[in-house]
């Protein structure tokens, strides 16, 4: 039995629309973890005690369940919850976001705890109030030290929305799966899945390097 | 214009100041020495709440730092502060770091404060330096960018933290310089230091401190002359004696 790529050829409208998916759940999450993220991460280093406190909470339950549970949750509860139900995209973009904001949070903790102290008192001495300090002094710094996590993250993040194949949301991985059994030409398909994979995330992170020199302090 | 009166402060148990009390009149340098631990440091950080304090009171221009309804942001932004490590802003190029400040808390215009900020510099001696980052001065070009920092804010008094203490020696008279022509022009300042040529050349009075207690407060000719207290006699002989 010999190859025949020309599945892949015939297929590739189809397959470029799962890698598009794959790409907009990434950024989904991206953005919207790292909005909440940032958000938890204040919360987390915040005065006010009952915030802290929650939000370790938070950040602490969700990095210790496992992705796919997060992801058949929301799967299975939200329609529950809200009383009708819902589509699966909307179901893991919700479940990813969540999920990322607590690794995103702790990233952008460490980010923030990594700028010294002397900077916020110079902030402070020049009369900037606490959340000016925060935004125009160590916000920009603190992204800039954690930019090699956050992105390696991102990449990770990117390999993992393969795991939406579990409630059969169209990405790049259940695309492929669906035309490989439609077909039956698995090796082909599954090949090509992983070259993609290997393609963009090398790429990205020979990127990530670059961005590092780029914007060291 | 500064009046601190009775200033206690602890770390838990342990006592950092000990009823502590020094005025600053309008015009006045005054040199804060001491060996290290003394409290110098921690007390003119309480002069601008940066450091909290637990007993007594100190005045900015009639103003009470550690009362609960002071506008602490805005009476900081009155008093102009250098530090021992410069704490620029990294992230942002030398004009920006003396022009935000201004934008942000006075309202400035940014083309104000950019005019402001190259003034500033050329006073500093540091006229082709704006665009630049920290990162690519000297740390005697870096302080003198803190200090044009703070002055642009045009403060009514300014506090130095050991400003000399993190140069290489052939750099601090580059900052004492500026920091003398700014004494000269009638700067209120409070400056720990223990550059004692720079005491004795501008100095209005000099407060030798010692365990969290101010041991003297004389005028700079008394303090160099015949210090009152055995421990400033011991710490003057230890500083001067190369």
């Amino acid at each position: 039995m010999g190859f025949d790529w020309n599945v892949i050829v015939n297929n590739r409208g189809l397959l470029f629309q799962g890698l598009m998916v794959s790409f907009q759940l990434t950024l989904v999450a991206i953005v919207g973890g790292m909005a909440l993220g940032t958000v938890l991460a204040m919360c987390r280093l915040s005065r006010f005690r009952v915030l802290a406190v929650a939000a370790g909470f938070y950040v602490n339950f969700l990095r210790s369940l496992p992705l796919i549970l997060v992801i058949f949750w929301f799967y299975i509860l939200t329609p529950q919850i809200v009383g009708h139900p819902i589509d699966a995209y909307s179901s893991v973009l919700i479940a990813f976001t969540l999920f990322e904001a607590a690794y995103y949070c702790e990233i952008i903790r460490a980010g923030i705890a990594s700028v010294k102290a002397g900077q916020v008192n110079a902030g402070l001495a020049l009369g900037f109030g606490r959340w000016h300090v925060m935004r125009y002094v160590v916000l920009p710094q603190a992204f800039r030290n954690m930019l090699p996590v956050l992105l390696t993250q991102a990449i990770i993040m990117f390999q993992d929305t393969s795991i939406v194949y579990v409630v059969g949301v169209r990405d790049f991985l259940t695309t492929a799966d669906v035309v490989a059994n439609s077909n039956n030409r698995p090796v082909e398909l599954y090949s090509v899945v992983a070259v993609t994979f290997l393609v963009i995330c090398f790429t990205a992170s020979r990127l990530v390097g670059r961005l590092q020199r780029k914007y060291a302090l | 214009m500064i009046e601190v009166t009775n200033v206690s402060k602890w770390y838990q148990q342990f006592q950092v100041l000990d009823d502590c009390s020094l005025t600053i009149r309008k015009g006045e340098v005054i040199v804060i020495c001491g060996p290290s631990g003394s409290g110098k440091s921690t007390l003119i950080k309480c002069m601008n709440g940066l450091e909290p304090f637990q007993k007594g009171e100190i005045k900015v221009d009639g103003v009470s730092v550690g009362a609960k309804g002071t506008n602490l942001p805005r009476l900081r932004s009155r008093i102009g502060m250098v530090f021992q490590n410069f704490e620029l802003f990294p992230h942002m190029t030398v004009r920006r770091n003396i022009a935000l400040p201004q934008v942000k808390i006075l309202g400035r215009t940014r083309d104000e404060a950019d005019a402001r900020a190259v003034k500033l510099l050329e006073r500093m001696g540091l006229p082709a330096q704006a665009d630049k980052f920290p990162a690519q001065l000297s740390g005697g070009q870096q302080q003198r960018v803190a200090i044009a920092r703070a002055l642009a804010m045009d403060p009514v008094a300014m506090l130095f933290d050991e400003p000399t203490s993190a140069l290489d020696p052939e750099m601090i008279n580059e900052v004492l310089d500026v920091m003398v022509a700014l004494a000269q022009d009638g700067m209120t300042m409070a400056v720990v230091t223990h550059e004692m040529g720079f005491a004795r050349r501008v100095a209005d009075r000099v407060v030798f401190m010692d365990q969290g207690m101010i041991v003297e407060d004389a005028t700079k000719e008394a303090f160099f002359g015949t210090p009152r207290s055995e421990r400033a006699q011991l710490f003057l002989s230890k500083i001067l004696q190369h």
